[in-house]
């Protein structure tokens, strides 16, 4: 391998021309990157790009056959109009919000303390269980959603919004504690013994330096929670079949697709405003996310 | 000094050093006890809602389909006789392998692309690229359905104006399988690439200064640095991906219910469809238990690499 390296180098490296090329190969690259990224951009943008076309048809537009798709002749706020006035699209919104935000709480009190204890008091059994953490975490819901639909259905919390913030915490809690077990622990222990030598119990010291210090990490954590809460389908899908108790994942389709006829301009008004909480929240946060995202996988 | 000595060792104290007063053992004892009980909502909720639910399942799916009998593996010897589910294996085999490798290469290509940028322009193109991860999929499914709709699917507007006969991409078993992929592609490419860029980033810049002295084109430092920088970041991130892809749900849901003649059902849809739909509850665990022998697997090479990788940068 270094031979190669050596061997090539040698050969053009007592070029004067070499210089002037490697100038040249660096605009070139710098042209060929920008080219891949216009095609990967446009192909990234276009499903939003068209939705947002769409959104802004009038029914009798979009079943022109004779009108450019990607176009509008006529925009209309009337989609969005009718989704926040009738329908229940407004309480699916609700819903939506309910149960994402007590996932988030929850998720974060149980796993903060379960990082805390992880992180600093080693006991019989924690590394064990900070493997096992990490194993559900890899545990995806499709094995699961069958034998969590008869226990839902025994604890008579079939087609109840509350059966969503029971079970979401699965999916985000092992995740969550598994970063911040990573930040806690990059919290160098003299912050510990200055605290209890104050005279700080466990709690205080948690509260007082581990969650203001750890703060990115407690950011991403939530973020994280967040954006699966929110984004949760086959749960909903399975367990909730009244249009009342429905989150915005299931609720669009089930409520605006009425046997053959599909009303795609509220569908696709709707679809936009819901990808819109986790969009703004990404938009100014994202950051924080992708520190403590690709943090579990390179330093941890 | 005493408590000097318990605050530098924490939980050990009374392994490490002789517990001379009783005091000490008591601390170190209650230290213990508070953490189990600060632990203690995680273990419940792994044990009550992920461990208890896997072994029902390992019952139910033993089951007959009114649940009045126990039936032994009749189950799986029945799914894996039966035609359709033959179908289902493959099909979620060409889905997972097939969108990982894209997702691969795509998020690569973008991440590499992305790093050769000046850091200035970096973040606004990388915000874009990012999109199609941050919505979620079942709502971005829906712009994809309607893209892909039969009569008015916007993307057969641009190939007839281009005069490229339209295609049934959802109506013909092999154009739906490729469009769950290419969905599927979409949805997550963008996840490697900032996994790579950051696995890129911590790639030192030494390394690639050494290799240019050497006189390295841009290929060799690629496959001689940057490939055997990144090797453990790579596999961890394809191994994830296998299973989450695998463990697909939304996408084919939503684009194609698992339709034409099931061509396109994978583990999750099929699951969703015998045990939910059909209400025959003990078959469709036994059908989402077969994800379980590749999270086995694959989580032990998941767990391998990230051990290795915690020890490696402790080091």
């Amino acid at each position: 391998m270094n031979r190669t390296l050596v061997a090539t180098g040698a050969a053009t490296a007592p070029s004067r021309r070499k210089i002037g090329s490697i100038k040249q190969e660096r605009r070139w690259a710098l042209i060929g990157a920008y080219v891949a990224l216009a095609v990967f951009v446009v192909f990234f943008l276009t499903p939003p790009f068209h939705m947002l076309v769409t959104s802004l048809k009038s029914s009798a537009e979009i079943a022109d056959f004779g009108s450019n798709p990607w176009t509008v002749r006529s925009p209309t706020l009337e989609n969005y109009r009718d989704l926040l006035t009738q329908g229940n699209y407004v309480l699916h919104f609700r819903n939506s919000m309910i149960v994402t935000l007590s996932v988030v709480v929850i998720t974060m009190v149980i796993s903060t303390l379960a990082a805390f204890a992880l992180s600093r008091m080693r006991f019989w059994g924690s590394t064990a269980l900070a493997t096992g953490v990490f194993l559900t975490y890899l545990v995806p819901e499709t094995l699961l959603f069958i034998p969590l639909f008869q226990i839902i259905g025994g604890a008579g919390l079939y087609n109840n919004l509350f059966a969503m913030i029971l079970i979401y915490p699965t999916l985000t809690v092992p995740f969550c504690t598994w970063i911040m077990i990573g930040y806690f622990s990059s919290i160098p222990r003299e912050l510990d013994e200055a605290a209890l030598i104050d005279g700080a119990n466990h709690f205080q010291m948690l509260w007082k330096i581990f969650i203001p210090v750890a703060l990115p990490g407690i950011l991403a954590a939530i973020i994280f929670a967040f954006t699966v809460s929110w984004a949760q389908f086959l749960y909903p899908m399975a367990f909730l079949v009244s249009s009342d108790q429905m989150v915005l994942t299931v609720g669009i389709v089930s409520d605006l697709i009425r046997a053959d006829t599909f009303q795609w301009g509220k569908i696709m008004a709707g679809a936009l405003m819901a990808a819109a909480p986790p969009l703004l929240v990404y938009a100014f946060l994202m950051d924080y996310y992708i520190a403590g995202l690709t943090a579990g996988a390179t330093k941890s | 000094m005493v408590g000097h000595n318990i605050v530098a060792a924490p939980g050990i104290p009374a392994a490490v050093a002789p517990p001379k007063k009783g005091t000490l053992r008591r601390i170190a004892r209650r230290r213990s006890t508070l953490a189990f009980l600060m632990t203690l909502p995680l273990i419940i909720l792994i044990v009550g809602l992920v461990a208890y639910p896997f072994f029902y399942a390992l019952y139910l799916s033993m089951l007959n389909k009114r649940m009045t009998s126990f039936i032994g593996l009749d189950n799986f010897a029945f799914l894996l006789r039966r035609e359709t589910f033959q179908a289902v294996i493959w099909q979620s085999v060409i889905f997972a392998v097939g969108a990982v490798i894209a997702k691969a290469l795509i998020g690569f290509i973008l991440a590499h692309v992305l790093h050769t940028l000046p850091a200035k322009g970096q973040k606004k193109w990388r915000g874009m690229l990012l999109v199609p991860w941050v919505i979620p999929p079942a709502i971005s499914t829906l712009a994809w359905w309607w893209l892909f709709d039969p009569s008015y699917s916007a993307i057969n507007w641009l190939l007839m104006t281009v005069g490229v006969p339209s295609v049934a991409w959802l109506g013909d078993p092999n154009w739906a399988r490729f469009s769950v992929i290419l969905v599927n592609v979409w949805y997550g490419a963008p996840f490697f690439m900032i996994m790579y860029l950051a696995a890129l980033k911590s790639v030192p810049d030494q390394l690639y200064e050494a290799a240019a002295i050497d006189g390295a084109t841009g290929w060799q430092k690629l496959r001689f640095v940057t490939f055997p920088m990144m090797r453990n970041i790579i596999a961890i991130t394809v191994l994830f991906s296998l299973i989450v892809t695998f463990a697909n749900f939304d996408i084919v849901r939503i684009l194609t219910n698992g339709g034409p003649q099931d061509a396109t059902h994978i583990f999750g849809t099929y699951a969703f469809q015998v045990g939910i739909q059909s209400g025959d509850i003990p078959l469709g665990a036994a059908v989402s238990l077969f994800i379980f022998p590749i999270l086995a697997v694959f989580s032990v090479f998941v767990l391998r690499g990230v051990t290795k990788r915690v020890r490696e940068t402790a080091g």
